[in-house]
């Protein structure tokens, strides 16, 4: 900088920078920066995914190829995770199991708040249907879940498809009872009847109004039913109700380390703590969003 | 001020509307409240009509039958002339554009979502009063200009504005249909003293300028004195006083009107009223009292309010009460 002297003016110096002005970040970094647990959560399901989508490429093996010379070994060199009582390498089928996991909670978490969430708006926002309605999400509610789906499997043929309806089923009435209550408290909302004051349609007041306003609420129960539905899927495999035994999932991979549980508990732990670790991630974002996308506490919206 | 035209831009006959809390095991009504009970009313074009009375008394809920957010369970509302309570809810879409509300609550009744600009474009759009997007962003910056405020509202979100500045913009929504008629549902009543009395000089403005009627909902007669022409003093569902605002204010007939009266403070400390103090709360408008509605906290009650119900009598031009004090 030229020295003011230089330029005959008698100019102070610029004050020093005592307390530096760093405008709030926007965009992807701003919000992962206010919101460490979230971006942790984020980062370890972008990794899993990953895992999951490359399975075949991350130094795996067939994870069905049985080798009985090599039965029930502990993690080594040649097999990290070791391997189960049918000699099948474990590191393989963790791998290829987080797919399943993945599929079928993501899966869940659209198709049982897509159904959920007409379901409530339906219930909330007509008023002579709310009743039969939320008597029927009642009744399929007072069934514990897992119940539900093992029937609903049991009635059916095992398989990837058939585990994500059973539990679908079972978690609609839960984003039906949240969407309705959202609607009912949203269309008594002055700006609702302001909307209809000027003129809007109900297809406009719910479409510009009401649904902008129920997608941060969906958005996080979406998450905690990913959450759920991998465990559900994982408890129904394990007791051979869920995904098909030829189908390698974590749920699985625990059943078939069941019976050497305690000379062997790697068979079990692993996949445990794979599923332990997807469910926290996915949690951590659903608790992240949920603080992101409330209106009062956005700065930017 | 130009003599107004004879006929009345709204008129309401004997509306009521009940709500049945109590239903039997075969559907029918077992307990109603009488939220409003056979009311009825006029407002000239250009006109300030103030309906005041106590909270819960179904001043609210008249406004909200008159813009169609209500059904009436009976009666009519006829707007320049034309029943509007009877129509299907296409028909009656097309007739919203004449009657515009402006709410009580600045916070809930602006969509935290929507940019200002898009939420006075709605009743624009809908009504199709805009020929093309120029034409709407004219509208938009006009609407803001009006209401005071800066033009470079129209980007900003709902929450970035204070109390008084949310109210304009609610009142900027009602204008932008080019009603003919506007509901201000205690429209002041949230807002602090300075800023209310802003927002009552602007709603004064605009009635002259674009030559609006107001419906002015308030339980606060001191802003009612400032901008009424006519003032309706509701008690539990009836209208018990109709008068012009001078004869109102100077002499009030009915013994309800004369003690709300007497309960408005005075600018001038120290001085002496006369403090009519009414004992006792509203009745409960399910079970309302027999006879007048009003004996059971009258000061002034004899045998006869108990047993007989008054009705509306005119006792001077343009005034009108509900009492047998005054037969």
């Amino acid at each position: 900088m030229t020295p003011p002297a230089l330029l005959g003016l008698a100019v102070a110096d610029p004050l020093p920078d005592i307390m530096q002005h760093t405008p709030p970040r926007r965009g992807l970094m701003g919000l992962a920066r206010r919101n460490v647990p979230a971006s942790i959560g984020a980062v370890l399901l972008i990794v899993l995914t990953g895992i999951a989508l490359f399975a075949p490429w991350l130094g795996t093996v067939d994870p069905l190829a049985i080798s009985p010379t090599l039965r029930a070994r502990v993690p080594s060199a040649e097999h990290w995770f070791g391997t189960d009582m049918l000699g099948r390498d474990i590191y393989s089928r963790v791998l290829y199991g987080a797919r399943v996991s993945l599929f079928v909670g993501f899966a869940v978490a659209v198709l049982a708040t897509a159904i959920g969430a007409a379901i409530g708006m339906t219930a909330g926002y007509v008023r002579w249907a709310d009743s039969p309605i939320m008597r029927l999400m009642d009744a399929i509610m007072s069934i514990p879940s897992i119940l539900l789906a093992i029937a609903l499997v049991a009635l059916t043929r095992p398989s990837v498809g058939n585990v994500i309806l059973a539990i679908a089923v079972a978690e609609i009435p839960r984003v039906a009872r949240l969407l309705r209550g959202v609607v009912l408290s949203l269309r008594e909302l002055a700006y609702v009847e302001a909307a209809v004051s000027t003129g809007s349609s109900s297809a406009k007041v719910i479409w510009r109004h009401i649904v902008p306003n129920t997608i941060a609420p969906v958005i996080v129960q979406a998450t905690y039913i990913c959450a759920s539905a991998m465990i559900v899927e994982a408890t129904l495999s394990f007791i051979g109700a869920g995904t098909p035994a030829s189908i390698p999932s974590w749920g699985n991979i625990m059943a078939d380390g069941r019976a050497l549980w305690q000379v062997k508990p790697h068979i079990v732990l692993i996949p445990a703590v794979f599923l332990s670790v997807t469910v926290l991630a996915v949690n951590m974002v659903g608790d992240g969003l949920r603080d992101a996308l409330d209106p009062r506490m956005a700065k930017t919206v | 001020m130009s003599p107004l035209p004879s006929q009345p831009l709204l008129s309401v006959k004997n509306l009521k509307k009940h709500y049945a809390t109590k239903f039997s095991l075969f559907g029918r009504a077992t307990r109603v409240v009488k939220a409003v009970d056979g009311i009825s009313f006029d407002i000239l074009k250009g006109e300030t009509l103030s309906l005041v009375g106590e909270s819960g008394c179904g001043k609210s809920t008249v406004g909200k039958t008159i813009i169609g957010l209500l059904q009436p369970t009976s009666g009519e509302i006829e707007l320049g002339g034309a029943r509007i309570d009877n129509l299907s809810p296409d028909a009656f879409r097309a007739q919203r554009k004449r009657i515009q509300i402006v709410f009580q609550d600045p916070f809930s009744s602006l969509d935290p979502r929507m940019r200002v600009r898009d939420i006075l474009a709605e009743p624009i759009h809908n009504f199709g009063l805009a020929r093309n997007a120029a034409d709407l962003k004219s509208r938009v910056d006009d609407l803001l200009d009006v209401v005071r405020l800066p033009k470079d509202a129209a980007s900003r979100f709902p929450h970035e504005f204070s109390g008084g500045q949310r109210q304009r913009i609610g009142i900027a929504r009602a204008l932008a249909a080019e009603p003919d008629l506007i509901v201000c549902d205690e429209a002041v009543s949230a807002l602090d003293v300075s800023v209310k009395a802003q927002v009552v000089n602007l709603l004064q403005d605009l009635k002259d300028r674009f030559g609006l009627a107001l419906l002015f909902i308030s339980h606060d007669l001191a802003i009612v004195d400032h901008i009424t022409d006519r003032v309706a003093v509701m008690y539990l569902g009836k209208i018990v006083e109709v008068a012009p605002r001078g004869p109102l204010f100077e002499n009030p007939l009915h013994p309800y009107t004369q003690a709300l009266l007497s309960a408005v403070p005075t600018p001038t400390p120290g001085r002496k009223t006369s403090r009519t103090v009414l004992r006792g709360d509203l009745p409960s408008p399910a079970n309302p009292p027999p006879g007048c509605n009003f004996h059971t906290r009258c000061p002034l009650a004899f045998d006869r309010c108990s047993r007989e119900t008054p009705v509306l009598r005119s006792t001077g031009p343009d005034q009108m009460a509900a009492c047998h004090l005054i037969d």
